[in-house]
């Protein structure tokens, strides 16, 4: 068997009703063509899907096909907005099918959002009313029908399982499906959704993930589309931020078989050829002189000296609560500094994107996140219209913010490779070496945290001076982001602190580096959660008391992190389970995207070295719709942030990125997992994100548990004892 | 140049340069995308086949080092190691992404095949060359765990 398979979907025309489901089977060495997105295939000929709504089709061999707006990247939103649909259709689980659905911001925005995109951990939780009225909907237009033809009151049908009865009368949905996508579709308030306690599927332990063939390759990402006459392209980038093409000489790379052409880009030079073996040694035979004239050419050292110097200093203020300046200068107080690396996302698939480009009309293929902001920027760039630019989405092999570009970089670098290929397809490839150099980043920061405290050891007073580059200026989330100065995403996490302080300053300074920066899993909660957390525990230790009772104390007033904290230190034993020797235990809580996460880290210590041995883990992120999915994203964001804790560093000398592959970028493997249990806080609340809240508290927890084995107070990433 | 490549019992004639990593010749031009790329430099196991038995990482191995070996791809997985393994992963539900989960099953069916029944200093060893940013880890070493019982009672009710 080859594995040269491609799933894609044609637009769905709401006004014939009709879809057209077009994908192709698995087949000795096809490569599938562009053609086959502009007609059905055989068996989707036989089987026409028949549209209940943007969300939902069912055919008459039974299958529910539901239309997932969001990018699934790993995070279970196939599954989990599958879901939703199917509780309140009352299908069959194993009926249901998903397919990404296509880039039409009217009918797929993220309502969190009003443009369609994935991110900030809102998929359920934008998604979690509007799937079920999907499904409520549906069902309501096989009930229509049912009675109809059996001419009997609506009210009396039941269904259950995919199965619609009443009395002796019984259909499938697909028995029902032609008759009842006739019908008029209610208007989605006109439908009652269920009360939770009659959940079949939502909250189902055993609820198996829908199968997306990545056990056995058959999964198809960006990497894997094939076109015919496609060719794969890479570029050279400038080695510096900012630095420009000055002058190239491309005849030795063109001499090279099978490199077809090579030309200049706005921001390098691309080579195309027959495959991307060709391409890089093509790519290999350049000359090139870069213009580095406005390029950032400061080693990261440099940049972060500046910002220690700058955290001395006043800044804008992003909260103000009380006279914070009067407290520190009397009585007793405790002050620290923190250091934040630049940090790659370095997900397993490197940055990849296929085009196909005539004239001012573009066809996409690619792990689509940013999707309404990337598809008006293909269309600026193309000077076309929104319309004329379609996109198919694909798996995407990892993204934790990477995919979802403010500035569409990847995107619009495949377009401008497209256009230059004379209308033949190009699969644009970033080597690792590209993905880990070429940026974006999450942002280097410094942070000085100053307390003062009352002679029980209790803040009256936190400052907080943070220094760094703003993700959100200069960007289209600016508007959504930036308050006077003040970027969220720089600051969240340390505004709105949980613990009562009567006085409270918060302030930042936004720096200018020319390294591009981007949000990265958890964005700004992946460093002022660390600060947050590891300096509270200072405070008790200051105060000689145990940590978790400290926080307790600091947290009457906030019902929901006492109750995640309790949970954790119960689960965990703090307090009561005894450690082997030469042991530590922290912990850390932190709320982001709407949920509450604590952990409870275990580590054993031998002289500078020391490992992570357990992680204890308790979620409150409201309604659980997949419980199991739930604590993968919770293990998935420890081992994340682990990872940063221990490895993770982007570093710069004289502009240049350090790092070029993950034998210098070193990540979390096997042998550095540890044992971890996640508990989720039964709650009858809407739910919450979950993508990116296990993130956060993994740090400091591990910083607060190597202070209790050793008495060092870590306050740089990633962690280095001494 | 010409070069015959056996791969999931089929022989390939495909002409391509002898120093062409054989992730690529497969991907690129045997149309076989289960394996993935992720490195480029053995630093990551996306990449992982089995050659003659062993877990290989194909974006360092030349096409023309690879000409007349046995070539397994996650697509001809038929061990019973392996079967045990995709079944697990599926039970487990392993994969998040699933980008890497090619070859971390590549490498666990040379495990398995070698070593029926692996500590877990045995599985860290084996499984430290495959990296997962998504942090599957825990759940790789339960499903090697399910999948190395499932394989040891079948061959005991065998």
């Amino acid at each position: 068997m080859k594995a040269s398979r491609f799933q894609s979907q044609d637009h769905i025309d709401t006004g014939r009703r009709q879809f057209l489901k077009l994908s192709a089977a698995t087949g000795a060495g096809l490569t599938l063509g562009l053609n086959l997105t502009t007609r059905a295939s055989a068996q989707a000929a036989d089987s026409p899907a028949l549209q209940f709504n943007a969300f939902v089709n069912i055919s008459p061999d039974n299958t529910v096909n539901v239309y997932i707006k969001h990018l699934e990247m790993g995070q279970g939103v196939y599954t989990g907005l599958a879901t939703c649909v199917a509780e309140e259709l009352d299908a069959a689980w194993s009926q249901v099918k998903c397919e990404h659905a296509p880039v039409d911001t009217e009918k797929y925005a993220n309502l969190f959002m009003g443009q369609q995109a994935t991110g900030g951990s809102t998929a359920i939780a934008n998604s979690f009313t509007q799937m079920r009225q999907a499904g409520a909907t549906a069902r309501a237009m096989l009930v229509a029908a049912a009675a109809q033809r059996w001419g009997v009151p609506a009210s009396e049908i039941s269904v259950s399982e995919g199965q619609v009865s009443h009395g002796s009368h019984q259909a499938s949905f697909g028995e029902l499906a032609v008759e009842a996508a006739a019908q008029n579709a209610p208007a989605p308030e006109a439908v009652s959704l269920k009360d939770p306690a009659d959940f079949t599927l939502i909250g189902r332990e055993d609820l198996v993930r829908k199968d997306e063939g990545k056990q056995n390759g058959t999964a198809v990402y960006t990497q894997d589309v094939q076109l015919p006459g496609m060719l794969t392209a890479v570029v050279a980038h400038s080695p510096r931020f900012g630095g420009r093409v000055k002058s190239f000489d491309a005849s030795k790379a063109l001499q090279r078989n099978g490199v077809e052409q090579v030309f200049e880009i706005e921001n390098g030079v691309a080579v195309l050829a027959k495959d991307y073996w060709t391409a890089i040694k093509g790519r290999e035979l350049l000359e090139i002189e870069w213009d580095d004239s406005a390029a950032e050419t400061r080693s990261s050292g440099t940049i972060l000296s500046q910002y220690r110097e700058l955290v001395d200093e006043p800044g804008i203020v992003a909260e103000r609560e009380g006279d914070v300046a009067s407290q520190l200068n009397q009585g007793d107080s405790v002050e620290a500094v923190f250091e934040f690396p630049y940090l790659a996302h370095a997900q397993m698939e490197p940055m990849n994107c296929v085009a196909k480009v005539d004239g001012q009309r573009a066809e996409l293929w690619y792990g689509c996140q940013g999707a309404t902001s990337d598809q008006m920027a293909i269309a600026q760039l193309l000077g076309g219209k929104i319309e004329d630019v379609k996109i198919h989405t694909v798996f995407a092999g990892g993204g934790f913010g990477r995919r979802a570009n403010p500035f569409s970089d990847y995107v619009l670098e495949a377009v401008r490779v497209a256009r230059g290929a004379q209308g033949k397809p190009v699969k644009l490839v970033w080597s690792r070496e590209d993905d880990m150099q070429a940026g974006f980043y999450r942002p280097a920061f410094v942070h000085k945290l100053s307390a003062a405290v009352d002679d029980q050891g209790m803040p009256t007073a936190f400052q907080a001076r943070l220094a760094g580059q703003s993700i959100m200026m200069g960007t289209n989330m600016e508007s959504m982001s930036v308050v006077d100065g003040v970027d969220n995403a720089s600051v969240e996490g340390l505004v709105h602190l949980p613990y009562q302080v009567p006085n409270r300053q918060v302030e930042v300074h936004n720096t200018q580096a020319g390294v591009p920066v981007q949000w990265w899993r958890s964005v700004g909660n992946t460093h002022t959660a660390f600060s947050k957390e590891v300096f509270i525990d200072s405070l008790a230790r200051k105060a000689g008391q145990d940590p978790v009772e400290y926080r307790l104390s600091l947290l009457k007033h906030n019902p929901r992190e006492t109750a995640v904290l309790k949970l954790a230190a119960e689960k965990a034993e703090w307090g009561s389970r005894k450690l082997p020797e030469g042991w530590g235990r922290g912990v850390a809580v932190h709320t982001s995207f709407g949920s509450t996460v604590a952990e409870i880290v275990d580590v054993s210590v031998q002289g500078t070295e020391f490992k992570v041995e357990r992680v204890v883990a308790a979620v409150d992120c409201g309604i659980a719709v997949n419980p199991n999915i739930i604590r993968a994203q919770i293990e998935g964001g420890i081992a994340y942030g682990l990872s940063a804790a221990l490895a993770d560093e982007v570093t710069l000398t004289d502009g240049n990125v350090d790092q070029t592959n993950f034998h210098n970028y070193r990540v979390l493997r096997m042998n550095d997992m540890p044992e971890v249990e996640v508990h989720i806080l039964p709650s009858g609340n809407a739910p919450s994100g979950v993508g990116e809240p296990g993130t956060p508290p993994v740090a400091p927890a591990v910083a607060n548990a190597l202070a209790a084995a050793t008495g060092q107070t870590l306050t740089r990433l990633p962690l280095r004892l001494t | 140049m010409a070069y015959t490549l056996l791969i999931n019992g089929e022989s390939h004639e495909l002409d391509v340069d002898g120093d062409m990593p054989l992730l690529w010749a497969v991907r690129d031009h045997l149309n076989y995308t289960g394996s993935k790329f992720g490195c480029g430099m053995a630093q990551c196991g996306a990449c992982t086949m089995q050659i003659d038995g062993q877990a290989t990482r194909t974006c360092v191995l030349t096409v023309a080092a690879a000409e007349g070996r046995n070539i397994t791809t996650i697509e001809g997985l038929q061990s019973p190691q392996g079967q045990a393994l995709q079944k697990a992963w599926v039970e487990l539900q392993v994969p998040q992404c699933g980008y890497c989960q090619s070859g971390q099953i590549m490498s666990a069916t040379a495990l398995l095949e070698q070593n029926p029944s692996p500590s877990d200093a045995d599985i860290d060893t084996a499984m430290s060359g495959n990296i997962c940013r998504c942090g599957t880890y825990s759940r790789i070493k339960q499903g090697i765990k399910l999948a190395a019982n499932a394989v040891r009672d079948n061959e005991g009710a065998a």
